[in-house]
């Protein structure tokens, strides 16, 4: 039973907080966290709530162009950033796609990505994004890149005693993204997911969510997109993720069902990309 | 046993300080509900779906049931309770009773919440903004359509200073 509540001001006093009792669980927006306590599926002895830490609230961009969201920013001050982000957008764009309106005011991309259910919309969104995940712990700090950052099912790169304190998202990023989301009903957890940059230079990346243990993604189907335009090309991409894919059986849709809408997801996220492209010239 | 040891615990609920002991892991909705006997917001799912737990924190709509008390000592938390004087708030109560915006009533409380916050922030919203602030508030009776034209003729209302 919860027997201590922390309330650090400092990332340095909530890794020495969790150094000294590596059983404490991090408490962020509490969205997910909460509910499980709640639920009694998860029944923490100690918790170190991060919201008092200003350091890792809010997003700023950094002298050498990387825009920098802090762990604790909720997911309604990313979904409604106002600077442009270029392909980086996709990261916005699947920000205002979380849950519903008052869970976004609560829930914060540290807690999301730590908690790392492949349902989420964060994840496919940085990888595609390429962006880095900043991790804390008492002996420094150290990058992760997204693609690395997400392993196994809820399982991120996170070792015992370091804690996320932002995403960095990259510098350069003129262009333009979009995040598809196929779900059951509005605010549901994805069905499956389609994230898509499409960059000045006409390379684009993609990641597929909801379809593994971690989000989709493939050379050989970034190569093929940003080489040509043609439904031939895309239809190739989707084939090569989705032999990527071990979705789930589960409530929101079959693993065969996920497969099958991997290709339509992707058509769709590459087409509004170039129309949006074609009209913006 | 040791999880109801109670703790000290300072919140300000409806502008006024309150002191009493909880539980760490007591959430504010059972801290308004159960102890200060606040009972508009509900709890339906207690998993921060259903939106009937709505309340605003610092101005904002969040889940109570998703809100340690222990961790909101900072906080400036609004029920419906506090917020009856509002002109905001009487003409969409007002409008709810005109435009049959409820049935059995179990999630309007915490839809008030949500939409008072909305036309604060936008005094004309349209469909899609209020559809958008409700997202998170699931009502099984109305079908949603009573709701969204509450909402809409309340701002109207408000908008021609006619506020009850």
């Amino acid at each position: 039973m919860l027997q201590g509540l922390f309330r650090p001001k400092t990332v340095d006093e909530a890794v020495a907080l969790l150094a000294q009792d590596p059983e404490a669980r991090l408490l962020s927006g509490g969205a997910t966290l909460v509910a499980m306590m709640n639920a009694r599926v998860a029944e923490p002895e100690a918790l170190i709530s991060l919201g008092g830490i200003d350091e890792i609230k809010g997003i700023s961009t950094l002298p050498d162009g990387r825009i920098r969201i802090g762990a604790f920013t909720r997911h309604r001050e990313t979904a409604t950033y106002a600077m442009p982000l270029g392909a980086n957008g996709v990261v916005r764009h699947a920000a205002s796609q979380i849950a519903n309106a008052t869970v976004r005011n609560m829930g914060t991309i540290g807690g999301s990505i730590a908690f790392a259910d492949p349902g989420l919309d964060y994840p496919p969104a940085l990888v595609a994004a390429k962006a880095a995940v900043e991790i804390a712990s008492p002996g420094g700090r150290r990058l992760v890149e997204a693609s690395e950052f997400f392993v196994d099912w809820y399982t991120t790169a996170l070792e015992p005693g370091e804690m996320v304190t932002a995403v960095l998202l990259p510098a350069g990023a003129a262009g333009d993204g979009l995040y598809v989301k196929h779900a059951r009903v509005a605010g549901d957890y994805a069905t499956a997911s389609v994230a898509a940059c499409l960059y000045a230079d006409g390379r684009m990346r993609v990641a597929v969510g909801s379809c593994g243990p971690a989000p989709l993604r493939s050379d050989e189907a970034d190569t093929l997109l940003s080489a040509g335009v043609g439904d031939d090309a895309i239809s190739r991409a989707g084939e090569a993720l989705q032999a990527l894919a071990d979705p789930l059986d589960d409530v929101r849709g079959s693993a065969d069902y996920r497969r099958l809408l991997i290709p339509r997801l992707l058509l769709r996220a590459v087409r509004s990309l170039h129309e949006r492209q074609r009209s913006a010239a | 046993m040791t999880s109801t040891t109670p703790h000290a615990l300072t919140l300000q609920v409806n502008g006024e300080a309150v002191h009493i002991g909880a539980a760490l892991n007591d959430t504010v909705l059972t801290i308004i509900r159960d102890r200060l006997h606040l009972t508009a917001a509900k709890r339906g799912c207690n998993q921060g779906v259903c939106g009937a737990c709505t309340i605003s924190v610092d101005g904002t709509p969040m889940r109570a049931c998703l809100s340690l008390a222990h961790n909101c000592q900072s906080s400036d938390l609004r029920t419906l309770e506090g917020m009856l004087e509002l002109p905001s708030m009487r003409a969409l109560q007002e409008s709810f009773i005109a435009n049959a915006g409820f049935q059995c009533g179990f999630c309007t409380p915490g839809i008030l919440v949500s939409a008072q916050a909305l036309i604060e922030r936008d005094p004309d919203p349209d469909e899609a903004a209020i559809r958008g602030a409700l997202s998170g508030n699931l009502c099984r009776c109305t079908g949603y359509a009573s709701i969204i034209a509450a909402v809409k003729a309340a701002a109207a209302t408000l908008r021609r200073g006619e506020a009850a």
